[in-house]
């Protein structure tokens, strides 16, 4: 019998915090588990493996790869694209991969207009003279060259194909370890894999199926932001005006910031058959809101009062989108070539 | 791995399609779409050998969806999905789009109605072979019928249905049914009595064993649908016993205290604090009206109940709430007249002998406050001329832009009358033209001319008691462009007529709401089909008749009664119908119970369950209105027919050529 060889794990961040590496990490004692079981190939958080390491990989070599970090620039999807070719299971690891957040939002913008902010309009700037990375310099020892910054940040399987999501800002660390016990007895053991494209660490409920929170029938008179009102316990907190992506995200983090009185931001992402989390958000607060009954007013009362309501709810696109404009129907601001945005530059 | 036949079938609508949209051309580039199986053009896809066509290739070529290019599916699903059934494929497989309403009529541009068809289609295509097969649900008709308003139209409508042996609630606001013929004196144009033709009527109302007659009451609360409606209806108080009063008339005649009857005498007489509007009011029964009686204004009198001889009279008498359950319901509610006052310049209620159209209506009547003499407000001089003035508020972009239909013709009615009652007088009758297009109408109109009514064609300026010549002293002057001279003249007499028009009633669009049907801008009721299904609505179950549903005469009014209750009637005699399956429900395991959903739906189809923590939709009650699809944030409710996959499937049709020029351009900027 040939010598059963570990299966190889890498993980990756591309445009990310590294808050997903820290969620791995922290599964606590199972990382000693994780590091008999796996051999470690490509991990640049903790050990020092370079791109060059992998592009020498045969094809396939690697078992595992979880990619953290939207794709921002032609490195991210270069690298992307390596990993793909060498891995055989290509996971979409957190919110980044998955669905853009954070990052994404800047497709709210342009280019342009996130550079100028980034290099010029910043109070804490010096750049009088306007300089911007290039993505060629001439310099004494030769050409250097920068990644191209991408017009638009992307989720991972835009550009690649991907077989797995875990999704969560960061996924929570016991999902981690569960998800990789079911990849581990799949590697060892020939245990079947969950279905291709399965959605991994979640639940198939919103949020609200393990909130704790007693709900009622819903009329919002009107929003409140965390630092406006003190929730009261045990009350749901949309009910209270409190703004929670509850309702429009997938359950498996065991509801921890509505248990604590903060809204859900959503991190988790939209249900099984939901094309757009921001949007399905949006139509369900509308239709919590209360100005009284219709009959009662008359249109143009009935839009003032409702035009009140909605302007207690700041920054909509933040708010609803927090976590999934890189895979929303909105995409984000439409590209004007050669606008020159606000704030100058270019 | 989506595997279905596409049949795509492209209408000509003889020209009506055809003449705008190149119907080859859509049909050939269909054919070459994904998916489709077949496709054709033909001139009429709605006849049996358009149907036919349908038909064989589901046979012959194992089709297994089916996209209709034609008209709106209002005029034609039913008959495509007909045809699917016939050749045994499910109907629900049937997808149309609408190139006739959408493109053809809206355009005379012929390369982007052609486009734009074929945007339609593509988008039928694709989201067609997302269809499910869906099964129509049976509902119970239940037998009795609920009728709102008992004017003419309620009171012809109540009567079919109880003669044909089928229960009926009539519900009225006022103490008496009648409506507005009740006021009339003659009816044109055979000018038979009103009443006379009415009366009896009301009378076989009262006494049908099949209709329950609920006056002085309202309906409050409506839910349900077809099959089983559940009606709140609220019975005002009479303050009497209904059991115990003969209707004799003595608390009347006895009751101190005259009020200016605004209601049925239209201001012009008066009537007691206890009344009936009219002394062949049904039911017999008077009503005290609260607002005038002095007992309860000022906790004494009583002076009828002194008087009753069967002691009926009670002032302690609650409003009585109760509830029916009915299959059906037909709203009769009628119009309001337009109020004149809104015309300053005719002077009505600041010039003493303006009156309205249904003041004089009172007047003429023999039972009415002037015992049918034609009188000015003195109550005792006869007019020497009178002017009729016709389409107040009606056919006047600042009022109504519509024409009211009957004006023309009871001002006619009027200046016959006149004729009739004060030989002397002279008649003007002030047209904008003359609409006599019924039965026997435009011959009313020559009786009229050869009578000697002058006829002066051109809408009144203005009704004037400023006199400028000797003749006018004392006399309204009636100003007009007499536009078949092409004069002004300066008409002075000593009577005016205001014919005004029919409006919606005030409330119309509460009790559209109430009844869950639309209103038109006017705010009159708006039918299913304005040719074809003119009594239906867009609520099943829920009929319209009469003048709630667009100025009209008394017999158009009747027979739209009748023709409601032969509807309701045909439906009651099934016993059962099949309700369109477009329901929405809630996937139990995908629920989170998030409750978002459980105040929104206009129908109470809604429900939470604390034990299970999830919500759940009442297929009969749901409308499929789609309300909480939309809302529902975790994608847990499923419109049938209308799933995402559907309406995505659809979108990414309907921009295919957006898509087109994106992958064009895509493949443009991949560097070589
Ligand atoms: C001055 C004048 C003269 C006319 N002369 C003629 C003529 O000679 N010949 C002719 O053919 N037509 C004539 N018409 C037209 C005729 O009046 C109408 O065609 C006819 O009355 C319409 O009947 P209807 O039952 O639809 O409405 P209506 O007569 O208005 O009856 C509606 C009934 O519904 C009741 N109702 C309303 N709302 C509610 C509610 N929410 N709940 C319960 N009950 C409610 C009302 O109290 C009323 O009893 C004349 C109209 C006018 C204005
Ligand atoms: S679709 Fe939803 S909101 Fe609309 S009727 Fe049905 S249950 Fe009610």
């Amino acid at each position: 019998m040939e010598h059963k060889e570990k299966p190889k794990l890498a993980m990756y961040w591309a445009s990310s915090c590294g808050g997903c590496e820290i969620s791995v990490l922290n599964i606590g004692e199972h990382i000693l588990t994780v590091d008999q079981v796996f051999d470690l190939v490509f991990f640049p958080c903790i050990a020092d493996f370079k791109v060059s390491d992998v592009a020498n990989y045969p094809d396939g070599y690697i078992d595992l790869c979880l990619f953290n970090g939207a794709i921002r620039n032609s490195e991210n999807e270069e690298t992307a694209r390596l990993l793909r070719q060498k891995s055989k299971v290509m996971v979409a690891f957190g919110s980044c991969a998955y669905e853009g957040c954070i990052p994404a939002l800047s497709n709210l913008t342009s280019k342009q207009a996130t550079l100028a902010t980034v290099y010029d309009d910043n109070p804490s700037l010096d750049n009088p003279e306007h300089i911007r990375p290039l993505e060629e310099a001439e310099v004494p020892e030769g050409m250097l060259d920068l990644p191209e910054f991408y017009d638009r940040v992307k989720t991972l399987d835009q550009v690649v194909p991907v077989d797995y999501t875990i999704p969560g800002c960061p996924p929570e660390p016991e999902q981690i370890w569960a998800i990789l016990q079911v990849v581990v007895a799949a590697f060892t053991e020939g245990a079947p894999l969950p279905p291709p494209g399965a959605i991994l660490g979640a639940g198939d409920r919103a949020l609200c199926d393990e909130c704790p929170l007693a709900r009622e029938e819903k009329a919002v008179s009107r929003f409140y932001r965390p630092f406006e009102i003190d929730p009261e316990p045990g009350k749901c907190l949309l009910d209270q005006g409190i703004v929670c992506m509850g309702p429009a995200t997938r359950n498996g983090c065991k509801a921890l910031c509505p248990r604590v009185g903060m809204g859900c931001r959503g991190c988790y992402g939209p249900m099984e058959g939901v094309e757009d989390q921001g949007a399905k958000m949006l139509s369900a607060i509308a239709s919590t809101i209360d100005v009284g009954d219709p009959a009662d007013l008359d249109e143009e009362e009935l839009e003032r009062k409702i035009e009140e309501v909605v302007a207690t709810l700041p920054d909509p696109a933040g708010t609803f989108y927090r976590f999934s404009m890189g895979h929303s129907l909105l995409r984000g601001a439409r590209p004007e070539p050669e606008a020159v945005t606000e704030g100058g530059g270019s | 791995m989506i595997n279905e036949k596409v049949g795509v079938y492209v209408c000509h609508c003889g020209t009506n399609i055809a003449g705008t949209v190149d119907v080859h051309e859509v049909a050939e580039w269909s054919g070459r779409q994904e998916h489709v199986a077949v496709s054709r053009d033909y001139k009429f896809m709605c006849s049996s050998l358009g149907q036919d066509l349908i038909v064989d290739d589901i046979e012959e070529f194992g089709l297994t969806r089916i996209v209709v290019a034609s008209c709106s599916p209002h005029m034609h699903e039913k008959t495509f999905r007909g045809a699917c059934l016939r050749a045994g494929l499910n109907p629900f497989f049937l997808e149309m789009a609408n190139i006739r309403e959408h493109v053809s009529w809206a355009t005379s541009d012929k390369a982007a109605a052609t486009q734009k068809a074929k945007a339609l289609v593509k988008a039928a295509v694709e989201r067609s072979v997302y269809h499910k097969a869906l099964e129509p649900i049976p509902v119970t008709i239940e037998p009795a019928t609920l009728v709102v308003g008992g004017g003419i139209a309620g009171i012809s409508a109540a009567l079919e249905l109880a003669e044909a042996g089928h229960p009926v609630y009539l519900v009225e606001r006022e103490p008496s049914i009648g409506g507005h013929m009740a006021q009339l004196d003659k009816t044109f144009p055979t000018l038979d009595c009103s009443a006379c033709i009415l009366t009896p009527k009301m009378v076989d109302v009262g006494q049908h064993p099949n209709i329950t007659l609920m006056t002085y009451s309202e309906v409050e609360e409506v839910s349900g649908h077809i099959g089983s409606f559940q009606v709140t209806i609220r019975k005002k108080a009479r303050h009497l016993d209904e059991e115990l009063c003969t209707g004799c008339g003595i608390c009347e005649e006895r009751c101190p205290i005259k009020v200016v009857d605004q209601e049925f005498e239209a201001g012009l007489g008066k009537r007691k604090a206890i009344y009936r509007p009219f002394p062949q009011a049904v039911p017999k029964f008077p009503v005290i009206d609260e607002e005038h009686c002095t007992y309860f204004l000022k906790g004494k009198c009583k002076l009828c109940q002194k008087e009753c001889p069967t002691h009926s009279i009670d002032f302690t008498q609650q409003d009585e709430v109760c509830q029916v359950e009915v299959g059906n319901i037909i709203l009769a509610t009628g119009y309001d007249l337009f109020d004149s006052r809104r015309i300053p310049q005719y002077g009505y209620g600041r010039l003493r002998n303006v009156f309205t159209s249904l003041e004089f209506e009172r007047m003429v009547n023999a039972a009415g406050p002037t015992g049918g003499n034609i009188v000015l407000r003195d109550g005792l001089t006869a007019p020497k001329s009178v002017a009729v003035i016709h389409c107040v508020g009606s056919r006047d972009e600042n009022y109504h832009e519509y024409c009211s239909n009957v004006c023309c013709m009871y001002s006619m009615k009027f200046a016959h009358l006149v004729h009739e009652r004060v030989p002397d007088a002279e008649v003007f009758n002030f047209y904008i033209d003359i609409r006599a297009s019924g039965k026997g109408y435009e011959c009313f109109y020559h009786r009229l001319l050869k009578e000697g009514t002058h006829f002066v064609r051109g809408r009144v300026a203005e009704v004037t008691d400023a006199a400028q010549r000797p003749e006018e002293e004392g006399k309204l002057i009636v100003q007009a462009e007499d536009t078949l001279i092409g004069a002004q003249r300066r008409i002075p007499v000593d009577m005016v007529i205001l014919s005004a028009g029919m409006e919606a009633r005030h409330d119309s669009q509460e009790l559209a709401k109430r009844f869950g049907l639309g209103c038109d801008f006017d705010g009159f009721f708006v039918e299913r089909h304005p040719k074809l299904d003119p009594v239906a609505t867009m609520t099943e179950g829920i009929f319209i008749a009469g003048a709630c549903q667009g100025p009209k005469d008394i017999p158009a009014s009747v027979a739209q009664g009748a023709a409601a209750a032969a509807r309701v009637a045909g439906l009651i005699d099934r016993g059962t119908i099949m309700m369109e399956p477009v329901k929405a429900s809630i996937r139990t395991d995908q629920c989170s119970g998030c409750r978002i959903c459980n105040n929104l739906c206009p129908y109470n189809a809604i429900e939470y369950h604390l034990e299970t923590n999830v919500s759940e939709i009442s297929t009969a009650l749901c409308q499929g209105c789609g309300t909480c699809v939309a809302a529902c944030p975790s994608a847990a409710i499923d419109g049938a027919h209308f799933t995402n996959d559907q309406l995505m499937a659809e979108i990414e049709g309907i921009l295919w050529d957006q898509r087109e020029t994106e992958r064009e351009e895509e493949e443009a900027a991949v560097p070589a």
